[in-house]
């Protein structure tokens, strides 16, 4: 039992991580129909931004704070204008394969401009032990949790309180409609990049502590976002949150109890089940196909 | 515009056989790679550039093909009939990776068989009693036809080449023939095609099934070109290296694959004056071509001849037809 709480507060912690990049890849699915996948590589290239601002000097508060304004300017605009928008006229496809490059592109540059090694990543809080019902539970994994949480929050007042948020929705649902009510959809969309861009350099702080700083740590993180934004709805914010906590949770819970070098397969298998019998996710909604 | 790619095409093949002449032991290794990628990247045209169902798969059917190969050649079993059971076993296995492909479309299918990639390489690499896991397999012989061994490196070229011109000439048979229609049909209007009494469902399985068989026998050549095969060549990366030679030669065109594949062969070895940078010039190119000519290279070329021929029209000058040969041989 102890070791089963253990399992499902550290499942927890890394599916609330899945979850905020997931959430971050579902938006720019809706308002731009922009498949990143890159979005591993998005969470792994804050970490560098942030060493990198350390090594010059910068407390880690500052640093991390460097690193979020360069992430959202070149995870966000700069992605928006120089990659996605000579792309989208072009269909889906070719951004698919651009985004393949990019990724490819961000992995390298890490390796080569940075190190190919892994990199120690200052943690939050330090390494403790809280015990609670025999279990014992890290404060990181705490941390991250409420960390995540409160992102988790924040976005849903932003999205579903402010004027802003909704502007944002009404950009996702119907962009034609949207401009029709004298909604700005351009800026709308750049803001969901840069909101991407912000949501991803946040999933970076809080899993490089755990996973180190390394140039391919992109590769699970990017797989772990599209499936949970499969699983929970590709078109449903609160779905791709579903999704990352769910196979947070199977992740470890799989591992410790079925098997370890078939680890990562059963997310994949999950993926595949859902996409066969639930095709618009488990919170989804069916999207009308255009013929 | 077709005598042209007529000519570009037959001075393509001449180099192709002259060229293992010229070229020195990993040069020939090289071009032998290629003519295997070209085949593995035809297979995944035919599903993708023609039927219009994508498939990030296509790497871990060429390992399918490759372990097929390498299982079957030691304990006896003569390699043409051990790359054939490599190709079927890719066929049946396509067959039914294609079901989902029936309820699911663009991204999601792409996910889909991004799914069962990994699933292949976890297979291959945790299966140790059967793959030999992360340790793989050495040492697949190169086989000999009739008394014609082919241990030698170009001859073992010439055998590959041999084997892709066979399979195109009979992809391009088949494109030709009411099969090769309707795929077409798959890709620009399903509904239509299954209005005017189209099995979309069975050619739907069908382009899958031929796509992966392609995977798999390019596979089977792999096995005994590379000598060694492990579980991390045929990840995920294969599969989008593939993918990137077909779009990036053209898809759905016929020589988009031998031009895609190429240039992903070619390029990184002679960016490699660039050392450790030449990955990122690489992405840099594939990411500009996609901006600028999504069609990729073939559909550049033909964007050039286009507006070459509308400005000196009626008759076409032989510089445009040097650089048309120029440019699908380079």
């Amino acid at each position: 039992m102890a070791s089963f709480i253990q399992l499902l507060v550290s499942g927890l912690a890394t599916g609330a991580i899945y979850a905020l990049i997931a959430v971050g890849f579902t938006l720019l699915w809706q308002t731009s129909q922009t498949i990143n996948f890159a979005q591993g590589e998005f969470v792994m290239l804050p970490a560098f931004f942030i060493l990198a601002a350390m090594n010059v000097g910068a407390p880690f508060w500052l640093a991390a704070l460097i690193g979020l304004a360069l992430s959202i300017v070149i995870l966000g605009v700069l992605f928006k204008f120089i990659i996605v928008d000579p792309m989208l006229k072009h269909g889906v496809l070719p951004l698919v394969i651009s985004s393949i490059a990019l990724s490819l592109f961000l992995k390298e540059a890490a390796k080569d401009f940075y190190s190919a090694q892994a990199q120690p990543f200052p943690s939050l809080v330090s390494a403790e032990d809280v015990h609670f019902l025999g279990a014992v539970i890290s404060t990181q994994s705490l941390v991250v949790l409420a960390v995540a949480i409160v992102t988790v929050v924040a976005l849903n007042l932003l999205l579903n309180k402010t004027r802003l948020g909704r502007c944002m929705q009404a950009t996702a649902q119907n962009s034609t409609l949207a401009r029709i009510l004298g909604i700005p959809v351009k800026r709308m969309v750049l803001y969901t990049f840069v909101l991407n861009a912000a949501l991803v350099a946040i999933a970076s702080i809080l899993i490089s502590p755990i996973y180190l700083a390394k140039f391919t740590n992109g590769e699970t993180l990017g797989m772990a976002a599209f499936i949970a934004a499969i699983i929970g709805g590709f078109n449903q914010v609160r779905g791709a949150i579903l999704g990352g906590i769910i196979l947070g949770i199977l992740d470890n819970l799989s591992a410790a109890y079925l098997s370890s070098q078939y680890r990562g397969a059963f997310p994949l298998i999950i993926l595949i089940v859902v996409i066969l019998w639930r095709p618009q996710g488990l919170l989804g909604r069916l999207e009308e196909r255009t013929v | 515009m077709n005598r042209y790619a007529t000519i570009a095409v037959t001075i393509a093949a001449g180099f192709a056989v002259a060229l293992p002449f010229f070229l020195k032991p990993f040069g020939i290794y090289l071009i032998s790679m290629w003519a295997v990628l070209t085949l593995a990247a035809i297979g995944l045209n035919l599903t993708l550039g023609y039927a219009g169902q994508v498939s990030l798969a296509q790497g871990a059917f060429v390992g399918i093909g490759a372990y097929s190969v390498a299982l079957l050649t030691p304990i006896g079993v003569p390699f043409p009939l051990a790359l054939l059971c490599g190709g079927l076993l890719c066929f049946a296995i396509g067959w039914v990776l294609g079901y989902p492909a029936l309820r699911v479309q663009h991204h999601y299918l792409a996910f889909v068989t991004l799914a069962f990639s990994t699933l292949v390489f976890l297979v291959l690499r945790n299966e140790e009693w059967l793959t030999g896991g992360i340790y793989g397999i050495a040492g697949t012989e190169r086989p000999s036809l009739l008394g014609w061994s082919t241990d030698d490196a170009r001859r073992f070229y010439f055998f590959c080449l041999g084997t892709l011109a066979v399979l195109s000439v009979a992809v391009g048979w088949m494109l030709r023939s009411p099969w090769g229609r309707a795929f077409v049909a798959l890709r620009e209007n399903p509904l239509r095609a299954l209005s005017l009494g189209l099995d979309t469902r069975r050619y739907t399985l069908m382009a899958f099934a031929i796509g992966s068989t392609l995977g798999g026998l390019a596979g089977g050549l792999y096995a005994p070109l590379v000598q060694f095969i492990e579980p991390n060549a045929f990840a995920l990366g294969m599969s989008f290296n593939i993918l990137l030679m077909v779009i990036v030669g053209g898809s759905g065109r016929f020589f988009g694959p031998f031009v895609g594949a190429l240039i992903a062969v070619l390029l990184p070895e002679w960016m490699r004056v660039a050392q450790g940078y030449y990955l990122i010039l690489y992405a840099m190119l594939v990411m500009v071509l996609m901006a600028f000519c999504p069609s990729g290279v073939l559909g550049l070329v033909e964007r050039l001849f286009k507006a070459a021929t509308a400005k000196r029209a009626p008759t076409v000058p032989a510089q445009t037809a040097s650089h048309q040969a120029g440019a699908s041989t380079s």
